[in-house]
């Protein structure tokens, strides 16, 4: 009897929790089932007037029939969320096409990106990166450099003074001098930083510009030394494919001296308008630390050798990013900084 | 410096012919070549012709035909030139030859092809030429005329090539020549680096002792009273002189530099000075009062007239070539006026001295007049170059028929400078350069240079003409540039490790880069020099500290005159171009030095202090989040819990409601608000502008990056909101200092939430609201604990007319 009635209830309640496509009706099946007043709860009820030896198998039958009327009911539910889930994703889909919202990023200015290259390649080497005064002394600048008083690099045409001893560096060679002074060999460095000369600003001059100077100072240092650290420096900075060539030069702190061209990297050598036809570009002024500043500045040259070299900032910049006008490193227009 | 190949190759015999080749080899060895022009390079199939026959052309006024004899044959040519002649020999282009341009003196690159063809129905066969369509110019070929066919001279073999025949089949080749080579400022120089490089013999020129049984002394004496400043003083007397054009071969060779042929002997010494790179001066003997040369020092004031007819006015520090009454040349510079060469010279005094370099450098920068001889002065001549040149202009006077030389030289050289020796230490040399040249080797590039070799002392003989050759190093460059720099092998330094990176202070920059990066601001630089009137822009008063700057002698003009003390300009004048270019929303920073004199005039140099400066204008700027990018940077640098803002500094050039100053630990480390508007006015700015600017040594004085766990709280925290009401005066800081000088212990946090001021709170009040976090780490905090810690809050509060909001 009761068993039947069980069958019933468990049949009819899994036929509505089929029919049922929401929570609610599903919430409703429930209590007409298992409510105060539920079916089963009515079946529950009638457990008093089984007889006592029926009641373990009854109790059975009805734990049976609770759990398989739950578990349908779980499963629906879940189904239902599942379901609601797919649609609400269906529903959110948007248009990735639209803009981004970005975060505001400043720019780099190309002068400190080209710096940070070629610092990053030295520091590689062993380099420390160190600065000296953009005011400097005249001994500094220019004496203890080899370049005596009445030497035509002297000349205040290119040299901005304060007084006769006080002047704006024009080079930033000084800073070698300041640290041969300050420490003992092994000396490796570069010294990047702002020197000024008297040119009228125009397309390639700037009164106000960087150089990168760089010295190696210690035992056994050899002018092949130099020509392979720079060629390093140049294969890091412009590829591995570049070339170099090494031209004799002039430079009173320096012997021998050498200007160093590096292959046009935009037609690789055979000359084009970038590089005024010739296939290579000038990048560097380097030599061997001359005997006499190493004297000076208190480092025995008969013991120690050393080199040293100096580049230019924008020169690099100019290059490496194609800006075709010097002025605009200054401006500061953001739709140029933006660029980089 | 340029040369012309012909005349190298006359002394370096089987010098290449190739141009490309002669270049890139001297510029490899150092003589750095800057370009070369091939004078024929555009002219193809032009001979000497002779105009046999001239006749009216029938249709046309302005034509006539010419039967021009071309050598082999008789060509009929039709010209316009008004200057043409029965007789005439002129140079003709050939059909199907090439002239350079147009004989306006434009160039056409790959030069102009001549057909035959017909002029007004008449057949012609070629063209005869001016000098521009020949690719040169009446500067060197003064003869020929204004507009018409350059008319060579008589002796000009009919059909025989004209190009060369005028010189033209030559290469110019133009050097930077570095200022330690003053030897290479001559034909001579170059020709002895030429046949150095390729491993030619080089002859110089030969010279030959010329001179009469005259006695020079009985026409002129000299006197050098200023050693120091003339170290060699020559003279020679030519007399009968008989004044013509130069041959043909020396105007070829002056043209090829450039120089335009006059007469005999001015062209004598331009051609020496060419050669020797030893300027000469000649004066008119008769013109030299009491037959007497005193070399001195000119008088303050003194007022002199060279011969281009400029008057100068001296100072005691110029060297003067006088006579016996007056001054006759600036020394090394120009000569005077009334002492110069005319066509009526009889007799004529040759100098060829040696002077200071420096002096001369000096005194034409002060005289305003740098004149070739005085540029080669300048660089510090070798004395022993001067009687060289003397004798061979002399030679060459004898040879051209210029005149006489007198017998006899004049010779006031004191201190003879003599060769030098220096040890040659080829075993150094090589670990110097890192190679392996043989000694042997070595010596042979050595002399190929003309250095000479003592075995028995293992000297070099340096010659004077080298100058620049005084040690071991220099003497290893000239091994390595005959070697060739290319030779050298690559080798990596084989020294002692060392780590390399960055200074702290650099680290810093770096991270105030990032930051203000993240921030949204873009890097600008600036100038560190600037006019004086950026301290009226920004309204300094007149005694303000700013104002104190370091004045630049010789500026580029006021507004890079001075270097600047603040660094608000630069990022001001950077906004100002951008928001005049119509940029919308610029923020921009810079990290750059200014300049802070210890002491005015400087005595040492003065303080350089790196800026952070920020500056930005558009949407959504304002000071606060101005002021979240410093917090943000000082954040990173361990400083931002002990900094606070002080606005009682009203700053002239920031609005006076807007500013603070940035103080950490009671130093004042930057300042930052809105730019006074005024200001923003001067820099043309129609929009509000925020600013920062952080004092870098404090931020490296002051960093700290050490970080310590401390335990992520485990129990529950107790907040508190509150709503005070204050006067508008009172400042959040304050308030805010009470909390943590009042909150105790389990104080966590203060965030403020909400600040209000209008009709709900009482006039010239405001409101704000707080959230204050307590939290013990060892239990849960009790009622009592957070209460106590607030009444002792409000009670300091109350003080202050600081009031919960009812």
């Amino acid at each position: 009897m009761v068993k039947e009635k069980l069958e019933e209830i468990r049949q009819k309640a899994i036929a509505s929790i089929e029919e049922a496509n929401d929570a609610d009706s599903l919430n409703d099946i429930r209590v007409k089932i298992f409510g105060k007043k539920g079916e089963f709860t009515q079946v529950q009820k009638g457990m008093k007037d089984v007889a006592p030896e029926d009641r373990p198998k009854v109790g059975a039958m009805i734990n049976e029939a609770r759990a398989a009327i739950e578990e349908k009911m779980t499963e629906a539910r879940e189904k239902m969320q599942q379901k609601a889930l797919e649609e609400r994703l269906k529903r959110e889909t948007i248009d990735v096409t639209l803009p981004a919202k970005k975060n505001k990023i400043g720019h780099r200015h190309p002068n400190t990106i080209a710096l940070e290259e070629v610092e990053k390649i030295f520091i590689g080497m062993g380099f420390d990166v160190v600065e000296g005064p953009e005011i400097e002394k005249d001994y500094y600048n220019f004496e203890a450099l080899n370049i005596p008083a009445n030497h035509p690099a002297k000349d205040e045409q290119d040299t901005f003074y304060i007084n006769k001893d006080i002047l704006l560096r024009t080079q930033t060679s000084p800073v070698q001098v300041r640290q041969m002074e300050a420490k003992k060999p092994p000396i490796r460095m570069i010294a990047p930083g702002r020197v000024f000369r008297a040119d009228e600003v125009d397309a390639t001059h700037s009164p106000s510009f960087h150089q990168i100077e760089g010295m190696v100072i210690d035992k056994g240092i050899t002018f092949s030394d130099l020509k392979g650290t720079l060629e390093m420096f140049v294969h890091k900075l412009f590829g591995e494919d570049t070339r170099v060539k090494f031209r004799p030069h002039h430079f009173p702190f320096t012997e021998p001296s050498a200007e160093m061209d590096v292959s046009c990297f935009k037609c690789g050598g055979k000359g084009c308008r970038f590089c005024k036809g010739e296939g290579w570009i000038e990048i560097l002024g380097c030599g061997m630390v001359h005997p006499k500043v190493l004297r000076m500045s208190g480092i025995d040259p008969d013991v120690y050798s050393g080199f040293a070299f100096g580049v230019g900032l924008e020169r690099i910049a100019l290059l490496k990013y194609e800006i075709d006008d010097m002025r605009l490193l200054y401006e500061n227009d953001i739709r140029f900084l933006q660029q980089f | 410096m340029r040369t012309s190949l012909k005349w190298l190759q006359s002394m370096v015999p089987g010098l290449t012919n190739d141009p490309q080749k002669f270049c890139d080899a001297m510029t490899l060895s150092g003589s750095k070549v800057e370009f070369y022009t091939v004078l024929n390079k555009d002219l193809d199939k032009i001979v000497i012709g002779q105009v046999k026959k001239i006749e009216k052309h029938p249709d046309a006024d302005h034509l006539v035909i010419c039967q021009v004899d071309v050598g082999d044959k008789t060509i009929q040519i039709v010209t316009g030139a008004q200057n043409v002649f029965e007789g005439a020999k002129v140079p003709v282009v050939l059909d199907g030859g090439k002239v350079a341009g147009g004989h306006d003196g434009s160039k056409t690159p790959g030069g102009i092809t001549i057909k035959k063809g017909k002029l007004r129905g008449v057949e012609s066969d070629g063209m005869m030429c001016s000098i521009e369509e020949l690719g040169s110019s009446r500067e060197v070929f003064p003869d020929a005329p204004v507009n018409g066919l350059y008319i060579m001279d008589d002796d000009a073999p009919v059909g025989a090539d004209a190009v060369a025949y005028l010189g033209l089949d030559d290469v110019v080749i133009e050097y930077e020549i570095t200022s330690n080579r003053v030897d290479c400022f001559s034909i001579i120089g170059l020709a002895r680096e030429a046949a150095a490089t390729f491993g030619l013999p080089f002859n110089p020129p030969e010279v030959k002792e010329v001179g009469d049984d005259d006695d020079v002394n009985k026409y002129i004496s000299v006197d050098v009273e200023n050693h120091d400043l003339c170290k060699r003083y020559t003279a020679r007397v030519v007399k009968n002189i008989h004044l013509a054009p130069s041959p043909k071969w020396m105007q070829e060779r002056l043209r090829s530099q450039g120089i335009r042929p006059i007469n005999n002997i001015v062209d004598i010494t331009n051609y020496v000075m060419e050669e020797y790179g030893q300027p000469m001066h000649a004066y008119d003997l008769d013109t030299i009062a009491g037959h007497k040369i005193v070399v001195k020092n000119a008088t303050d004031g003194e007022k002199f007239v060279t011969l281009d007819g400029k008057e100068h006015e001296l100072d005691k520090d110029m060297l003067m070539i006088c006579d016996g009454e007056k001054p006759v040349g600036l020394a090394g510079i120009m000569g005077g006026e009334n002492s110069m060469i005319t066509d009526d010279v009889k007799t004529m005094l040759f100098e060829s001295a040696c002077f200071d370099g420096t002096n001369i450098r000096l005194s034409a920068k002060r005289l305003g007049t740098r004149t070739e001889a005085s540029g080669i002065f300048e660089k510090g001549l070798d004395p022993n170059n001067a009687i060289d040149a003397m004798n061979r202009a002399c030679d060459l006077v004898e040879e051209l028929g210029a005149g006489e030389v007198v017998g006899g030289v004049i010779d006031i050289y004191p201190e003879k400078v003599n060769p030098w020796r220096v040890k040659f230490e080829p075993d150094h040399i090589n670990a110097y350069l890192g190679t392996d040249i043989p000694k042997e080797q070595q010596l042979k590039y050595l002399q190929k240079i003309e250095l000479g070799y003592d075995e028995k002392t293992e000297e070099l003989i340096i010659p004077t003409f080298r100058q620049d050759l005084l040690s071991f190093a220099d003497i290893s460059e000239e091994v390595a540039r005959f070697y060739g720099y290319a030779n050298v092998a690559t080798t990596l330094p084989k020294t002692s490790a060392t780590a390399g990176g960055k200074s702290y202070k650099m680290e810093i920059e770096d991270i105030a880069r990032d930051v203000a990066e993240y921030c949204g601001f873009s890097q600008a630089y600036c100038y560190s020099f600037e006019s004086k009137k950026v301290f009226d822009k920004l309204l300094l008063p007149a005694d303000a500290p700013e104002r104190a700057a370091i004045e630049i002698a010789n500026p580029l003009g006021e507004d890079f005159s001075i270097m600047r003390t603040l660094s608000l300009n630069g990022i001001l004048t950077s906004l100002s171009t951008n928001f005049n270019r119509r940029n919308e929303n610029v923020s921009l920073y810079e990290l750059g030095n200014i300049y802070i004199a210890k002491s005015l005039p400087l005595t040492e140099l003065p303080d350089e202090r790196m800026q952070f400066t920020l500056g930005s204008y558009g949407d959504g700027e304002d000071f606060y989040s101005m002021k979240g990018v410093v917090e943000e940077f000082l954040d990173r640098v361990g400083m931002v819990d002990k900094v606070t803002y002080d606005p009682s500094n009203k700053r002239p050039y920031l609005h006076p409601g807007r500013c603070a100053d940035v103080v950490y630990d009671g130093e004042v480390i930057g300042y930052l608000g809105e730019l006074h508007p005024t200001v923003a006015k001067n820099y043309d700015i129609k929009d509000r502008v925020y600013v920062a600017v952080i004092d870098m040594p404090y931020i490296v004085k002051f960093a700290n990056f050490e970080k310590k766990y401390t335990g992520i709280a485990n129990f529950p925290a107790s907040t508190r909101d509150l709503s005070l009401v204050m006067p508008k005066k009172t400042l959040a800081g304050d308030v805010e200092k009470i909390f943590y000088a009042e909150g105790g212990d389990y104080l966590e946090s203060v965030k403020l939430f909400d600040v209000y001021e209008g009709a709900q709170v009482a006039d010239g009040y405001k409101s704000i609201s707080y959230r204050l976090t307590f939290r013990a780490n060892d239990r849960s905090l009790s009622d009592t604990d957070v209460n106590t810690a607030m009444d002792a809050i409000l009670n300091r509060l109350e003080s202050m007319d600081v009031t919960l909001r009812s």
